[in-house]
């Protein structure tokens, strides 16, 4: 098999203080392949977000600091490039969108000189030439008006077309690998529905991969080949979209499941997790999810789980499955 | 007693909006523009619509957090529109508030005892220490420990505040709750807990809810009836099965349509809504939706479609019934 675009080895990022450290991400392996979608899944604090600001080099400094493992990005470790080549990677051959375009974008500056920007400062493009291929990817997006719009500023417009903004903005260098952390979750569901509907568009006609953070498993369903479930900073569950959805293992991601009311189905009391996930300045020894596991034994609460293949590609980090 | 816990009449919340030098109106935000309504005792009301349909104003204006531009409320048989003094605080002893984010709504310098025993002290239905011994009872009622009392806002989980939130608003003994996103910032792990509660307490206290949200999932699970919002009209409201298994209104299509589903068999044909909800300072003519609707007719833009009954109790403001 090909080697993966992207192989996160046993990445830990921690936040260190005086008074203690936070395992954000504890030792988490990730694979993506060119072309593919991997959606990591997961509650706040979980991990997921830090996974993607630790890939893009981003963790905020001072406290917050990569401590070790790989991120092997099409054949170079990304944790070994100088800040000057990390400079050159961000938005040429990854870029990432957030969940709140507004705070993303530059309230003072043109929707067009941003876009163009990427382009100017990656590729070498002139100005003008930017400008033109910024509204032909502004079309592409579905943006309207497109030759206005570049002239417009972020606050003339609605939620769903910054995000469109942002992904314009994103892809027009073409890059590899595009991160999007929760890029749907402050939109309204209709405005959801065309912006997935976007990026499955931009899937079919371009090779990059996508990243797809998100608590929301509808999004999941709709979006991923692959899936990482994550719990405090850890992966727990890994596997292809369509077994996760008919077989999941891990206790957590059943769970997880259960407790989302559905569309369709009567459910008289949905499953609830009890309790709240540990402190992650303080995890527990044993099994991360064992004090609110349905199933757990005593066992789990004194030794860690490793991360295990319980069927050919499905990896679970449980020892009772 | 009345047949309702609460009924709404053609009410309306008309923003001004003020410009220039005389601070003169110019127009007017339709935040609500005509909705009507009943919520039976014991009986749940979901409202879904997305962000600026107006259904958290009409849930304010129950409320009286905000005065009605016309219209009518009658809650409990009392019509409470321009209800003032004393008359609005038998009235907020009635019906009372969850709100979305509990951190917002608890004030960070009174401990979690004192929020929840403010409403009995201020209505001077119980002394001090009554009122305190009730807060510890509240606080185990809805799954956290008397002992807590002493404690502030800042010590516990979003899911342990949306708690004490519900405490407060439980602590009048209300017939109505108004629940306005309450589950909406909780992890999927959080909500199932709320909502199993926000159902025990239901059942337990025979409450009448009105839950407003954005997530048609978690409004179907909690409601019996659902009313579907856009643009500040009701455009459609049936018992939730009903309205679920055979939507009437295409704007209630497309959103069911639209909502990503956790299954990765059997889908459903999405229906993609073009562009963004027009402005309520400048609605369209005719029906609120027909600039966006994939079935548009040419009554649509010009007469306001009239809410008729298609099913029992499913009603549905659109030109293709009736």
């Amino acid at each position: 098999m090909a080697e993966p675009l992207l192989a996160i080895r046993d990445l830990k990022t921690y936040f260190v203080s005086k008074q203690a450290t936070v395992k954000a991400v504890d030792g988490i392996d990730i694979e993506v392949d060119r072309g593919q979608v991997v959606c990591i899944v997961g509650e706040s604090g979980c991990g997921k977000s830090m996974t993607s600001l630790s890939i893009m080099r981003l963790v905020p400094r001072p406290y917050g600091k990569i401590v070790g493992g790989q991120i092997l990005f099409d054949g170079r470790d990304l944790l070994q490039l100088s800040d000057r080549e990390m400079a050159d990677v961000r938005g040429s051959e990854i870029a990432m969108i957030f969940q709140e375009p507004m705070t993303a974008l530059n309230p003072v500056l043109s929707i067009g000189t941003q876009i163009s920007e990427v382009l100017v400062r990656h590729r070498g493009v002139p100005k003008r030439e930017a400008l033109d291929r910024a509204i032909e990817m502004l079309k592409f997006v579905g943006v309207p008006r497109a030759e206005q719009i570049v002239r417009e500023y972020p606050h003339q417009l609605s939620g769903g077309m910054r995000q469109r903004v942002m992904i314009a903005m994103a892809m027009i260098c073409e890059p590899k690998l595009l991160i999007a952390d929760e890029p749907t979750t402050a939109l309204d569901v209709t405005i959801q529905a065309q912006v997935l509907d976007l990026m499955k568009k931009m899937r079919r006609e371009t090779s990059t991969a996508i990243i797809l953070i998100t608590h929301d498993l509808g999004v999941v369903a709709d979006m991923a080949d692959h899936v990482v479930v994550m719990y405090a900073g850890q992966v727990v569950e890994s596997v292809d979209a369509d077994t996760l959805f008919s077989e999941p293992k891990h206790p957590y991601t059943r769970a997880l499941m259960d407790s989302i009311p559905s569309l369709e189905e009567d459910k008289d009391v949905l499953y609830s997790i009890p309790g709240t996930v540990p402190s992650a300045a303080n995890f527990p020894k044993g099994c991360r999810f064992a004090e609110r596991c349905p199933i757990a034994k005593p066992s789990c609460f004194e030794k860690m789980p490793e991360l295990r293949e319980v069927a050919p590609g499905h990896l679970v980090r449980c020892d009772l499955v | 007693m009345s047949e309702y816990v609460l009924e709404v009449q053609d009410l309306k919340k008309y923003f001004p909006i003020k410009s220039g030098l005389l601070k003169r109106t110019v127009g007017h935000v339709r935040a609500v523009d005509g909705v009507s309504f009943q919520v039976k005792p014991g009986e749940t009301l979901g409202i879904v619509g997305e962000s600026g349909c107006g259904k958290s104003t009409t849930g304010r204006m129950i409320m009286r957090l905000t005065t009605p531009t016309s219209g009518k409320i009658i809650l409990d048989g009392k019509d409470i529109t321009h209800a003032k003094g004393e008359e609005l605080r038998a009235s907020r002893r009635k019906s009372q508030m969850v709100f979305q984010d509990p951190y917002a709504s608890l004030n960070p310098r009174m401990s979690v005892g004192e929020s929840i025993a403010e409403p009995l002290i201020v209505n001077k239905v119980l002394s001090k220490s009554e009122a305190f011994e009730r807060a510890g009872e509240l606080l185990k009622t809805v799954g956290l420990r008397p002992s807590d009392i002493n404690r502030y806002p800042h010590e516990f989980s979003g899911g342990q505040r949306q708690r004490i939130g519900i405490a407060r608003a439980l602590a009048l003994n209300p017939k109505l709750i108004v629940a306005d996103e309450a589950v909406s910032a909780l992890d999927v792990s959080i909500q199932s807990q709320i909502l199993n509660l926000l159902m025990d307490l239901k059942h337990q206290f025979n409450l009448s809810y009105l839950f407003i949200s954005h997530n048609l999932a978690v409004v179907r699970h909690i409601s019996d009836r659902v009313g579907v919002m856009y643009l500040g009209h009701l455009v459609e409201i049936g018992p939730k099965h009903s309205l679920y298994q055979d939507p009437l209104h295409p704007y209630t299509q497309a959103l069911l349509s639209a909502a990503p589903e956790p299954r990765r068999t059997k889908r459903r044909e999405r229906i993609i809504l073009q562009g963004d909800v027009p402005s309520p300072a400048n609605p369209p003519s005719g029906c609120p939706f027909h600039t966006r609707c994939p079935r548009v007719m040419d009554v649509c833009r010009e007469t306001m479609p009239k809410p008729v009954q298609v099913h029992p109790d499913h009603w549905v403001a659109c030109h293709l019934h009736g």
